[in-house]
């Protein structure tokens, strides 16, 4: 069966992310968005992948994420977002 | 014996005829072009992994060459204590691969910086810093989007003595007006465990010749003669 895997990396909390500062501080504030207290950008990939069910399906790109650092654990942080027949 | 040395290129290296260029011109020792996936470490005494990009960058700088056959190879020069040094793109690929700690991220103002820097050395006790003084301050220039060091294990680097390079101000001090990209703790290059595998955002090979610096120095080529010095040394 056919699976779509929706993965998202993120810098840590800890290594600073200019893009999301930026967005927040020269284009929702100057623009009169003030409830926003935070913006964090991130990376996004859509993998479709073969497997039997949606946990080995997602076990799969886990490891395949790890193995290859698709992210990087020293500056990234890695969320399976979703995981859905496709 | 003349000493041979690689220069490593990965689809959209740029900097590596200028890294040749000095090898060969400048300090007149046997260096060449070697594809990626035709690398063999056996061949040579040492490498470089030169700036520009590599795979265009995808993913992150430097993770896809990371995984290049290459790399296996530069595992084992490593390991048999033969120097390799990663100036930019090279410094990024080192990272990814993991034969040095930590990462480069995208600096911090978003905009690629090209200009020259003062660096001060913190460690000479590497195969590229051994003609140099702890303490001496080199003009060198840094051209990149993505050179904001990070780590998560600063202490265990100041610890074990990794940091090889800061970025310092005209007075000497590693102030944050001095420190270009938003790198931690203003680091420019850290070396291995080791000391035979160094990374640099900053680029020697354009500061080797007088004729390429504002202010005439060849700062850059002290990193060079220490890493021939060191293969010279390690073959008596």
């Amino acid at each position: 069966m056919l699976w779509e895997v929706e993965v998202v990396l993120e810098n840590k909390k800890a290594a600073r992310d200019p893009v999301g500062e930026t967005i927040k501080r020269d284009l929702l504030a100057k623009k009169g968005y003030d409830k926003i207290s935070n913006v964090r950008s991130g990376q996004y990939l859509r993998i479709n992948i073969e497997a039997k069910n949606e946990e080995i399906a997602k076990n799969m790109v886990e490891q395949m994420c790890n193995e290859l650092r698709i992210f990087n654990p020293v500056t990234q942080t890695l969320t399976i977002l979703n995981v859905k027949s496709s | 014996m003349s000493i041979k040395i690689a220069v490593i290129e990965f689809p959209a290296s740029n900097c590596d005829l200028d890294a040749l260029h000095v090898l060969n011109n400048v300090l007149n020792v046997e260096a060449s072009l070697v594809w990626h996936n035709q690398f063999k470490e056996k061949d040579y005494d040492g490498a470089v992994l030169p700036g520009g990009f590599s795979f265009g960058d995808y993913l992150r700088a430097g993770i896809i060459a990371a995984h290049s056959p290459a790399i296996d190879e530069a595992r084992i020069m490593l390991k048999d204590g033969r120097p390799i040094i990663g100036i930019c793109n090279g410094f990024q690929i080192l990272t990814e691969a993991q034969f040095l700690p930590g990462a480069l991220l995208r600096n911090e103002s978003l905009k690629f910086i090209c200009k020259w820097v003062n660096l001060r050395i913190e460690n000479n006790k590497t195969a590229f810093t051994n003609r140099m003084k702890i303490g001496d301050i080199i003009d060198i220039p840094i051209a990149h989007g993505e050179g904001r060091y990070f780590t998560d294990k600063l202490k265990e680097l100041v610890d074990n003595d990794q940091i090889v390079f800061r970025y310092i101000d005209e007075k000497g001090i590693a102030a944050s007006d001095a420190n270009p990209n938003g790198s931690m703790d203003n680091i420019a290059g850290v070396c291995n465990l080791e000391g035979n595998c160094l990374g640099l955002m900053p680029h020697p090979e354009r500061a080797s010749e007088s004729i390429l610096s504002p202010k005439g120095t060849t700062h850059g080529k002290l990193i060079f003669e220490s890493m021939i010095d060191f293969i010279k040394r390690r073959r008596k």
